[in-house]
């Protein structure tokens, strides 16, 4: 038995706790036990709590805080799980505030059994928990007050942060029975409430994150000082995977505020007193590369090799039925090869992390996305234990993925700067940084043979699909890669819902030495757009409608076909557009979700493409806010637009082209589509909403300019694509 | 010290986080006049105004998203326009009135603030500051805005989340309540 699980367990006996609280066996976080409570946590440490469990504390002051183990990125997390607990403590809601929750296993996911955010998991994964540890407290106040009037607790109830006797009248803050509460026995398994008497759940309810996000209050990485602190910018390789032969730094010392420069792993860093001398001196820096064995990938030279590959059958992800045998049956078949280029994440706060190293220990701010992950790799860059290493997480001024690497990049290489540094810093990326920096969305390229009999139904599908996997070398190797096959390459497409009887989804993986990563959405992102636009491409070639093409082959899959009938119905599916305008519709599920969207775009004599109006039905089982469903639907379809228009990565001689936002670009305000997003009610289980809206916009918006414009979009992104009439 | 004392009202509890006790340039004070409050400070008068916002008075809330006045995050106002202050040497923004979103109102009074927390445009919540800021002078000088104007005013504002609709939404809900209040 380790010290830390005999310390848990003398606690557990015990019963005592910090600040008079008293935990529950179930979740015992290490900082509980520690002597002390991480600085960062924002609590009035005077005020005796009551803290129940893992995710609860409740102060004599009335304040319910919800610690969070997710991080908050833009996705309303820091609301939607907060509400789980208040609605079945019966809290008043006012008095609700969040909290993110330190490193700690207390706070791993349930599922992937690390502390991290992502997959669009945080509410499906914490749909019981939370609910549960809202339920205990509520139990253990109603105990609480129970003893203190000398009533049996069942005749008591909790109401907006009151127990109350009904009999009596009696009312009891939960602040003022928190102290007691604190000496109750936890009980176990609290049954849950009977959904049809929630009184959060389910009501469009404002985040509680808004008003410092409107004030400039919020704090986001890249706002995190502390004393002494130097501000460090990193000259990295050109080329992926190149490395410093040499490097004079004369000409950056002698900029006033630059303090030293020092070679780390990844390049050469700038130690300054201030972000504008630390870039000074970079600019100053010169450095000789050895660029490695990268120096003359090229996008151009890639595409080929992906095509030629995309010619010959890779690995087998999914076969049904004998789809040669079917297409050489076949009324009619057609082939269409799809290009999708690298993408980076290009979340607005560029990269960051500040780190604190000290002999004995190290402590980080960070906006990440994966916690436990980053912890390790920074002991291990430290040289110090995981529970020497302390990570902060502020607000994420977006993730998108790119705040989640296994490789942890940008966390290691600023705890390498820290230890050359001998002070604590905070490096920064620049945008150019940002963008050049790698851990891209893979570039893809599809290959699709669709066969038809005479009434035009597709009766064999086959796609072979070429890209960099993501998850190899990764720890996620052994339960995402199956007999080769990354699963997350192939998602979206080997589970197509569609009733195709014959169809074969193959995938090669090519090694490139350019680093990439999951990008909102993961495989779907290139699936969605893929399979799309090739199942459009079948119907137009069958003579038969899209939509009404879609609906026969979700015969067995009624919550597709719902959504899918709801956005056709929202979206105007069928009714006349003037000449110029078209509609395209996609359906993609993702992340347990279904989702349908119907584009309106025009696309004017010069080839300009405009889109309209965006119509996107979702059916993502339970809702716990309304709003913020539709807040990443409506995100998700702008992000996805962007995609689907504006950006892509490339390479030339081993270096990225593209540097900031005038070569890599985003959707602007004056591009931006109107949005409708309806939701299809469902008492399933909570599933996803960050990712699930990205997927069906390309196609959407694709098979729309096919409508406008009889020309098809098979490349990514639109505007590289000549549309001139 | 003085001048630390000065800047701290109103400020995070993080300040200040630069050393002022020596002075690293041969260039004298610069004076700026931020969200009303006079302060000297002793940078490099090349520095973009953000940095010396964000570093030297801890003022936050103003973002560093592309630093080439491609993005907005770093808008702030000067003399009541809006700038990037990304590109804004400090030099330049001497003896002008200098507002940032902390000085719009700390205490979430402002119609766009108001407007902002009832629409819930904020996703991550980075780029809101300087879309806040652009909206603000939007409104001060056109107190009706069309979907069409706002596109034009908000245009160098990206927002990565795409809270596009609700940033038009908001506007028109703020230039109501303005409208309504005055």
């Amino acid at each position: 038995m380790s010290a830390t699980e005999m310390k848990r367990r003398d606690f557990l006996k015990t019963g005592a706790a910090l600040g008079g609280g008293l935990l529950l066996s179930l979740y015992v976080p290490e900082w509980v036990l520690a002597d002390s409570v991480p600085e960062a946590t924002p609590l009035t440490p005077s005020i005796p709590r009551f803290a129940p469990n893992a995710f609860v504390r409740i102060g004599t002051d009335n304040i319910v805080t919800v610690i969070v183990n997710k991080s908050e990125m833009g996705q309303g997390v820091y609301t939607s799980l907060p509400m789980l607990v208040a609605e079945e403590l019966e809290a008043d809601w006012s008095k609700v505030r969040y909290e993110p929750a330190p490193v700690d296993a207390a706070y791993n996911h349930p599922v992937f059994g690390i502390q991290m955010t992502g997959g669009s998991t945080s509410t499906a994964s914490e749909w019981e928990r939370f609910r549960q540890a809202g339920a205990t407290a509520r139990v253990m106040l109603i105990g609480a007050a129970a003893k203190n009037w000398k009533v049996d607790s069942a005749s008591l109830r909790a109401e907006n942060g009151y127990v109350i006797n009904p009999a009596s009248g009696a009312r009891a803050s939960f602040g003022s029975l928190a102290e007691v509460a604190a000496t109750m026995t936890p009980p176990k398994d609290v049954p849950l409430k009977d959904p049809k008497d929630f009184k959060l759940i389910g009501k469009p309810t404002r985040r509680l994150d808004t008003p410092d996000k409107v004030n400039g209050a919020a704090q986001f990485g890249l706002d995190i000082a502390i004393p002494g602190m130097m501000t460090v910018l990193v000259a990295r390789a050109p080329v992926f995977g190149g490395k410093v032969l040499s490097f004079n730094a004369d000409k950056a010392k002698a900029v006033p505020g630059v303090k030293n420069v020092v070679q780390i792993p990844s390049g050469v860093a700038v130690i300054a007193k201030g972000f504008w001398p630390a870039k000074l001196g970079r600019d100053k820096l010169e450095i000789s590369w050895d660029d490695g064995p990268n120096a003359a990938l090229s996008s151009t030279g890639m595409r080929e090799q992906y095509a030629t590959l995309a010619k010959t059958p890779g690995l087998v992800a999914r076969k049904v039925g004998d789809p040669t045998k079917a297409l050489a049956g076949a009324t009619k078949t057609i082939t269409a090869e799809y290009e999708m280029p690298y993408l980076a994440h290009a979340a607005m706060e560029p990269l960051n992390c500040v780190v604190d190293l000290r002999s004995d220990r190290c402590e980080i701010w960070t906006g990440t996305q994966f916690q436990t992950g980053d912890r390790a790799a920074a002991a291990a860059a430290a040289g110090l234990k995981p529970e020497q290493v302390t990570i902060h997480t502020p607000l994420l001024g977006g993730g998108f993925g790119r705040r989640a690497n296994p490789a942890s990049d940008f966390v290691i290489e600023a705890v390498q700067v820290a230890k050359a540094a001998k002070a604590p810093v905070k490096v920064v990326w620049t945008r150019e940084d940002d963008t050049r920096g790698g851990w891209y969305r893979p570039m893809w390229s599809d290959r699709f043979t669709g066969g038809i009999d005479e009434k035009g139904n597709p009766v064999a599908w086959t796609h072979t699909i070429v890209g960099q996997s993501i998850i190899a070398g990764t720890p996620f190797e052994g339960f995402l890669i199956k007999d080769g096959i990354d699963g997350t390459s192939v998602e979206g497409a080997a589970d197509l819902l569609y009733g195709i009887p014959n169809l074969q989804v193959d995938l090669h993986t090519p090694k490139i030495g350019v680093p990439v990563l999951w990008w909102r959405s993961v495989g779907h992102s290139h699936n969605g757009f893929a399979v799309e636009a090739f199942f459009d491409e079948l119907a137009h070639a069958g003579g038969r409608d899209p939509y009404e093409l879609r609906r026969t082959l979700l015969a067995d899959q009624p919550r597709m076909r719902a959504v899918l009938e709801l956005a056709a119905q929202k979206g105007d599916w069928g009714k006349r557009l003037p000449a110029g305008r078209g509609r395209g519709i996609a359906t993609h599920f993702s992340f347990s979700s279904y989702v349908a969207q119907v584009a309106e775009v025009s696309v004017d004599k010069q080839g300009a493409v405009r889109v309209h109006r965006m119509v996107c039905a979702v059916d993502c089982g339970r809702v716990v806010n309304p709003d913020t469903v539709k807040a990443q639907m409506e995100g998700g379809i702008n992000f996805g637009l962007t995609a689907a228009l504006k950006s892509e990565i490339t390479l030339d001689r081993g270096r990225v082209q593209q540097r900031n936002f005038h070569d890599y670009q985003m959707l602007r305000i004056n591009e931006a589509p109107e949005i409708e997003v309806y939701i299809v009610p469902s008492t399933e289980k909570p599933t996803g909403v960050g990712e699930p809206s990205v997927p069906p916009v390309a196609p959407a918006v694709a098979n729309a300019i096919f409508a406008a414009s009889g020309k098809r979009i098979r490349k990514l992104p639109i505007l590289k694509v000549d549309l001139r009439g | 010290m003085l001048k630390a004392k000065l800047a701290t009202k109103g400020l995070p509890s993080n300040y200040p986080f630069c050393d002022f006790r020596f002075s690293i340039y041969d260039t004298p004070m610069i004076n700026l006049k931020v969200n009303g409050k006079q302060l000297n400070v002793d940078v490099d008068p090349d520095t973009p105004l953000l940095w010396v916002l964000r570093e030297t008075l801890a003022l936050t809330g103003t973002k560093y998203g592309c630093g080439m006045a491609l993005c907005g995050a770093c808008t702030v106002h000067l003399n009541g326009e809006a700038i990037r202050s990304c590109v804004k040497r400090v030099a330049d923004a001497a003896g002008k009135e200098i507002t940032t979103i902390e000085g719009l109102a700390l205490n979430l009074s402002h119609p766009l603030q108001k407007a902002w927390i009832e629409v819930d445009v904020p996703q991550c919540g980075y780029c809101q500051s300087g879309q806040i800021m652009s909206a603000a002078v939007l409104l001060s000088e056109n107190p009706a805005p069309t979907d069409n104007d706002i596109d034009e005013a908000m245009t160098g504002n990206i927002c990565r989340c795409g809270t596009y609709s609700r940033i038009r939404q908001a506007i028109h809900r703020a230039a109501e309540m303005k409208r309504s209040t005055t």
